[in-house]
């Protein structure tokens, strides 16, 4: 946080405060009306999460995991965010530069572009994929006829990822470069460094906090992608269930100890997730604080 | 160079499949479009969809608004950890939600058996539904309105309650007005979420065609019948609805850059 707001100081008598300030009751309620409201809708659910997974034991916990399917969803949720993360991180890097460092026209509209995919509902992330591909489109039969397997396969999931967690390096890079400006750069290459030295010993480590963040987001979203996974996965378990489709199929058979314990490992993903970004948070503010008084 | 391989990258995996989809509808033709949105099926579950959306920002405008003001405002033991739980929406993937909240508000769920003897049933209903969506809204309207808040100076409320302004008047006539583009784009961008969200309702919602059947969901029961032209129809019909929430979104940013001299 980088305004903290100066502490008022406590008042003498109890029926006075600041007039920039609620009265005492008034901030108790405030408080426990957010608490209670941030209790109620966010932790309790989270809370429950695990504690339905531990409903049985722990030896049902675990028994869950031993399951081939499960381990195969895993393994497949693992295999498309290494796919997906670095694909969007290039494009990410590659796009901030490209809008951060250079004049051009048309370059609000192509910020607008890179956030489209937040604006689609993840269902239709999925279903312009299976217009793309399924075998009543115009790709379709050429890709039968040359055994290219996309949708209903591990490629059209990849792709479905890739398309959902698309904007999230470019976003949060854009305005970290923007506020960084081209004057480091512009030093580099008048000292005699070429533009891939620039980039990788000036500009990398100025960006590399916010760089971290936007990963660390698109990683949580590539591998808790639902419905976007759904529409093009084809549901054929051990083959194409990615750990949240795994959790859906376990639920509705009522399943619900291993359900939910696939669902911790995904929770556990998004505490982790939490704490690392709040952890940045605290770090990577000093930064562009810093950053932003050259 | 870089700027080809962004427009390349973009438009391989972003622009060719919505440009197919828009195609597609497209060659659907306005008859064949007004045929799938009447029909009641469809037209019940976009009902569904945008009212429990509808209702679901109102409350978290209410709450998110509040939850800003604590996290800005004031200092208690804890706040750290509250304002990182608020992202939990963000990065708990929906599934996980959608099938813990439907745990908690089952009839033997620990919300749910409270409020099952008082005649409330939330879970297979379209309560459930408005409880998914405010579940995963929350972070847009705090996220939006705090930063605005942090930039409010004292100045301004020290100088309504010298000229007599009671605590009350101040935050009312002063401080909200000052908030309310904020608050509008956090609302916007919570129903817009909402309206596409999927993941998180199906399973609390019950999928009750005509009751609790979202339209997410029917692009998806459409696309198991292999009926793409049925579901190519709801998806550009939500697509032009949430473009347009779009618009009204930069609209309000445009609104608020000229009138108070900051965007949200």
């Amino acid at each position: 946080m980088r305004h903290e707001l100066p502490q008022p100081p406590e008042p003498a008598t109890k029926a006075w405060h600041p007039a920039t300030t609620e009265s005492r009751t008034a901030r108790f309620v405030l408080i426990g009306v957010a608490l209670a409201f941030l209790g109620l809708f966010l932790l309790l659910p989270l809370i429950s999460v695990f504690f339905e997974a531990f409903r049985k034991g722990p030896a049902a916990y675990f028994a869950a995991f031993a399951d081939a399917d499960a381990l195969s969803a895993i393994r497949l949720t693992l295999l498309v965010a290494v796919i997906a993360v670095p694909l969007n991180l290039v494009f990410g890097v590659v796009a901030a530069w490209t809008i951060a460092k250079f004049e051009f026209k048309g370059k609000a509209f192509l910020t607008t572009l890179i956030d489209l995919p937040f604006s689609v509902s993840p269902v239709i992330s999925g279903l312009v994929y299976v217009l793309l591909f399924s075998s009543h489109s115009a790709l379709g039969p050429w890709l039968k006829s040359h055994g290219i397997e996309i949708l209903f396969a591990v490629p059209g999931i990849v792709l479905a990822t890739v398309f959902v967690t698309f904007p999230f390096v470019a976003r949060e890079l854009i305005p970290l470069m923007q506020e960084q400006g081209t004057t480091d750069e512009e030093a580099a290459l008048s000292l005699g460094a070429n533009g891939w030295q620039t980039f990788w010993h000036v500009t990398l480590p100025n960006i590399k906090w916010g760089l971290l963040y936007g990963v660390l987001l698109c990683n949580a979203r590539a591998m808790g992608e639902f419905g976007a996974v759904s529409v093009v996965s084809g549901h054929i378990r051990g083959l194409t269930n990615t750990m949240p489709l795994q959790v859906e199929i376990l639920y509705n058979e009522f399943n619900t100890v291993a359900a939910f314990a696939v669902a911790s490992l995904l929770a556990l993903l998004a505490l982790v997730t939490l704490v690392l970004k709040t952890l940045l948070e605290l770090r990577y503010g000093a930064e562009l604080a810093a950053n932003g008084g050259h | 160079m870089t700027l080809g391989f962004t427009l390349a990258y973009l438009t391989l995996i972003v622009l060719i499949p919505l440009a197919g989809l828009v195609w597609r509808s497209a060659s659907l033709g306005w008859g064949g479009m007004w045929h799938v949105a009447t029909d009641p099926r469809t037209l019940n579950a976009l009902k569904i969809s945008f009212g429990t959306s509808f209702v679901a920002a109102l409350v978290n405008v209410v709450f998110g608004v509040i939850v800003a003001w604590v996290l800005v405002r004031y200092r208690f033991p804890g706040r750290r950890i509250i304002d990182a739980v608020v992202d939990l929406p963000f990065a708990l993937p929906t599934a996980v939600a959608g099938i813990a909240l439907t745990a908690l508000y089952s009839k033997n769920g620990w919300i749910g058996k409270w409020l099952d003897p008082l005649g409330i049933k939330v879970a297979f209903t379209p309560i459930g539904i408005t409880i998914a969506l405010i579940f995963i809204g929350l972070p847009f309207v705090v996220r939006t309105v705090q930063p605005v808040m942090e930039e409010i100076r004292k100045e301004v409320e020290e100088a309504a309650a010298t000229l007599g302004a009671t605590r009350f008047q101040t935050i009312t006539r002063v401080l909200l007005p000052g908030l309310t583009p904020a608050i509008l784009t956090g609302f916007a961008l919570a129903f817009a979420r909402a309206v596409g969200e999927y993941g998180s309702v199906i399973f609390i919602a019950g999928n009750l065609p005509y009751i609790s059947e979202i339209a997410p969901l029917l692009i998806v029961i459409r696309l198991e019948e292999f009926d793409y032209t049925g579901a190519t129809a709801i998806a550009a019909i939500m697509l032009i609805i949430s473009f347009t929430m779009l618009f009204v979104i930069n609209l309000i940013q445009a609104w608020s850059r000229r009138r108070y001299g900051y965007a949200t």
